[in-house]
């Protein structure tokens, strides 16, 4: 396989592991090369072991694979971690002056290319620049040619000055050149074809940023959280260009109050966290939902509870997110299961909150969040989306909404369950709410029938959304297989690899991918029209499956990942496989 | 903004519940004159209500309001004045809100210096719960949770507020109709975070500081030689434990709100039907 190519290179935090490998997954991109990047990181700054993977194909690449072609390794630990994944004939390239490093032989079957990093680097105008030189003897070994880099060292070094880019392609030259000139290796199987397709690079936070932006979003508000905080870094100054504004808070109580007052105030708003940071705001939460108050909270999941493993991958929120808080709180959750989805069920979620006056959970994870992959730019079609704010009366409209002693009525309850709304400023609009329980008014009560009827028209809210709204699955594989799959999240990518892989053993499955968690489509017929049925998702309980045996009133099998780490595309194959075989061992 | 609003036009059709003499009903009169005689009315009036007796002030003015969650007020009002400048907004809560759950956001609001004002009923005592110490309370102050006094220094709002450089700080007393309307109204009138301490006695649960005790106690900084603008004579009588001040202790008359400095001048509200124009740049970036 010459033209997929997987890449690493690994170190240290605070080695510019991440800023190298952006480099290349960008230099590969604008040559036509479709990219998926992934990340190995710990929660600190400096220390630790930390890497970048790339993987890259002429076709569109959605996981990653538990295999490893070219790695450069700052450290011998870099080597250790990724030995499952080196395989013979894989290359690693090395500073064989590095202290540490000297010893260093690659393992049977490997080829080993010292490259004295370092000393190149310095050739070239500064240490600092060590990788660079690393990713140009890389590019030597894929067939790569340097000038691919040229774009994207210009992109990360053009404000620092012309000179330092140029020493930057001199680096990226000196480290090309030693692998030619000093190394006997033979020729290397790898031929990285270009094409003349224009991709962007981007992750599921930016995704999520530029769909806030392009959906009307003009207030955020937020507490820095891994895996969440590149929303706001996206966010800021981009907001602000469009009459917007970040606002980061004290805490995530600060957040999402800040938030529910700018969406009180009519701006579209939004804040995004993390598991910690859901938890914080789930009071808010409940009054954002009695109140009215149209609002979307992202989370972006880690691994949990408590602190948990705050840069590792987890689905473990979803309880939290369908029945969190208080009392029975109305609500959507709404869950994109690709990058580009993000920015889609961005736009959405916004639309769904003002439409029905309801708080939305858009719910991303970190695999989303920190992997960088190659799209067509068509895909973030600005054209295609449309802002539907819902029931906003003006001051024209507004007599139909008064009541007989010409007072607005907020929580009017409309058949329908969706009350006129007036933002503030506008004339005889003036109106309260309460996270009370309140009258059509907006004032407190406990009268028993009010109640009802405001809880009553709170819920048909959502079963008006039911109704009106498509509730959609994501469908890939084969629609008659006996074996169903189903997922929520990022597993999407990697099991429409799985798939590939599952075709070539003759496994025919059938997937589908629910971005909607609440409400979410029926599955009944479909589960029933299956012999096996096996839930994907990375948790320990199967939060989801869970949920699915409830919906259908059956038994499904379960298929989780708790080890913060990601699916891999052949590892989810292998693992349905094997569930596949204990079913027809053990009959039913 | 009309100028023929009435005080009254920002007052419910909705009785009050509080205890008959509660130092509240003092209270909300002077901010609703206070938002009245700056030329507000209810339709571009926005106040923010916490929880506790104070809190129902929400239902008893009228405006666009909410009532929200217990401590959260100020960052809700900062949102508001974030998303549309134009809108007065007004939090008002009580020291259990504001001092004791809510007090990591009042020290990030004074310091955030937004263009709002906040008015803290302060009566020393839990009164919707039936009488516990607040953190304004004295430190041999009996009640059912602190039988022998809470023994703990009380939190000084003041000093807190001087502490995070606010911008205006002052103090009323609601009894004195005349002179805490005069003060609220400076803080409506200033530009930036403008705090005002009330002294809004409690008449149920509260029999040390009374309406008697504040009569006796309070120097009116008007009567006195104050400059409102010298920082280290504010110091000094906020410092200063063994008198109750009134009047306002410390202005910067340089103050720039939040919203001045990071350009916030649009109504976030007004939004195209679709995304933004030139929203296809932002998809070029990622090439």
């Amino acid at each position: 396989m010459p033209d997929d190519l997987n890449w690493a290179i690994g170190g240290e935090a605070g080695d510019g592991i991440n800023s190298t490998g952006k480099i290349f997954a960008q230099a590969l991109s604008r040559a036509g090369r479709h990219v998926f990047t992934s990340k190995d990181f710990a929660s600190r700054i400096r220390g630790g072991y930390t890497a970048y993977k790339v993987r890259s194909s002429t076709e569109r690449v959605e996981s990653v694979v538990d295999r490893l072609d070219i790695l450069i390794a700052l450290t011998q630990r870099t080597v250790e971690e990724n030995m499952d994944e080196l395989h013979e004939g894989s290359v690693i390239i090395y500073d064989g002056e590095r202290t540490m490093m000297e010893d260093f032989e690659a393992p049977e079957g490997m080829v080993g290319l010292p490259v004295p990093l370092k000393r190149l680097a310095e050739d070239a105008g500064g240490a600092l620049m060590q990788n660079i030189v690393a990713l140009g003897a890389a590019c030597e070994v894929a067939d790569f040619p340097i000038e691919n880099l040229d774009e994207a060292l210009e992109k990360r070094f053009g404000d620092k000055g012309e000179s330092i880019v140029a020493n930057n392609r001199e680096a990226a030259r000196l480290g090309e050149e030693h692998v030619v000139e000093e190394l006997d290796h033979g020729e290397f199987d790898y031929d990285l074809e270009t094409t003349d397709d224009d991709y962007v690079l981007l992750n599921g936070d930016e995704a999520i940023g530029m769909g806030a932006i392009a959906a009307g979003c003009r207030f955020y508000s937020g507490y820095p959280i891994t895996p969440a905080t590149d929303v706001m870094e996206y966010l800021k100054g981009r907001l602000e260009r469009y009459g917007g504004h970040v606002m980061q808070a004290e805490d995530e109580l600060a957040a999402i109050n800040m938030a529910l007052g700018a969406a009180r105030a009519g701006a579209r708003s939004m804040t995004a966290t993390s598991g910690p940071g859901i938890d914080l705001m789930a009071e808010t939460f409940g009054l954002v939902a009695t109140s009215e108050t149209p609002l979307v909270i992202c989370d972006v999941m880690r691994s949990g509870p408590s602190t948990g493993m705050p840069t590792k991958q987890e689905q473990g929120d979803l309880d939290m997110l369908l029945y969190g808080g208080h009392g029975e709180i109305p609500r959507f959750v709404v869950a994109p299961t690709t990058i580009s989805e993000c920015f889609h069920k961005t736009v959405e979620a916004f639309n769904l909150a003002e439409q029905y006056q309801t708080p939305v959970y858009l719910v991303g994870d970190l695999s989303l969040a920190v992997t960088e992959q190659t799209f067509e730019p068509e895909e973030f079609d600005m054209e295609s989306v449309e802002i539907d704010r819902g029931n906003i009366v003006g001051e024209d409209d507004l007599d139909a909404w008064l009541d007989d002693n010409d007072r607005f009525q907020p929580h009017f309850p409309a058949a329908d369950g969706i009350s006129p709304r007036t933002l503030p400023g506008t004339s005889g609009g003036a109106h309260m709410t309460t996270g009370l329980e309140h009258d059509e008014l907006g004032r407190r009560t406990e009268e028993q029938d009010v109640r009802i009827e405001q809880v009553d028209k709170r819920n048909q809210k959502v079963e008006t959304a039911r109704e009106n709204e498509d509730w959609d699955y994501r469908e890939f594989g084969d629609s008659d297989a006996e074996t169903l799959v189903l997922s929520w999240g990022s597993n999407e990518g990697a099991m429409r690899e799985a798939i590939r892989f599952l075709d070539e053993a003759d496994v025919d499955v059938r997937f589908l991918s629910v971005p909607y968690l609440f409400p979410r489509p029926d599955l009944t017929e479909e589960i029933e029209a299956a012999e096996d049925v096996i839930v994907v998702e990375c948790n320990a309980t199967g939060q989801f499956a869970d949920v699915i045996e409830g919906d259908a009133l059956t038994r499904v099998k379960r298929i989780n990942k708790y080890d913060g780490v990601r699916f891999k595309a052949d590892e989810l194959a292998e693992r349905i496989t094997d569930e596949i075989d204990t079913a027809q061992e053990v009959p039913t | 903004m009309s100028s023929d609003i009435r005080f009254t036009d920002f007052k419910s059709d909705k009785q009050p519940t509080w205890c008959p003499g509660c130092g509240d009903f003092g209270t909300m009169n002077g901010m609703m004159k206070a938002l009245a005689n700056t030329g507000n009315d209810p339709d571009n009036t926005f106040v923010v209500a916490g929880i506790g007796c104070s809190g129902k002030i929400g239902t008893y003015m009228h405006s666009y309001a909410l009532h929200g969650v217990h401590g959260r007020a100020l960052p809700v009002g900062i949102g508001v004045k974030s998303a549309n400048p134009d809108l007065e907004v007004m939090v008002s809560g009580g020291d259990g809100d504001g001092y004791s759950i809510g007090a990591g956001h009042f020290v990030h609001a004074v310091r955030r210096n937004m263009d709002m004002t906040y008015v803290v009923m302060d009566n020393r005592i839990y009164g919707l719960t039936k009488g516990q110490f607040s953190p304004t309370s004295r430190e041999d102050f009996e009640t059912a949770t602190s039988p022998d006094g809470p023994k703990q220094a009380p939190v000084n709002p003041l000093a807190l507020a001087l502490a995070a450089d606010g911008s205006f700080i002052a103090q009323s007393f609601s009894s004195d109709a005349q002179r805490h309307t005069e003060i609220v109204q400076e803080a409506v009138e200033h530009d930036g975070f403008g705090f005002v301490n009330v002294y809004s006695p409690c008449v149920t649960f509260n029999d040390v500081d009374t309406y008697d005790y504040f009569r006796d106690a309070i120097v009116d900084l008007d009567e006195e030689d104050h400059d409102p603008s010298d920082r280290d004579a504010a110091e000094a009588k906020i410092m200063d434990d063994d008198t109750e001040y009134q009047g306002v202790i410390y202005q910067d008359e340089k103050s720039v709100p939040y919203n001045e400095r990071h350009g916030l001048d649009e109504n976030m509200a007004d939004i195209p039907d679709g995304a933004p124009e030139d929203a296809t740049d932002l998809v070029r970036e990622f090439y």
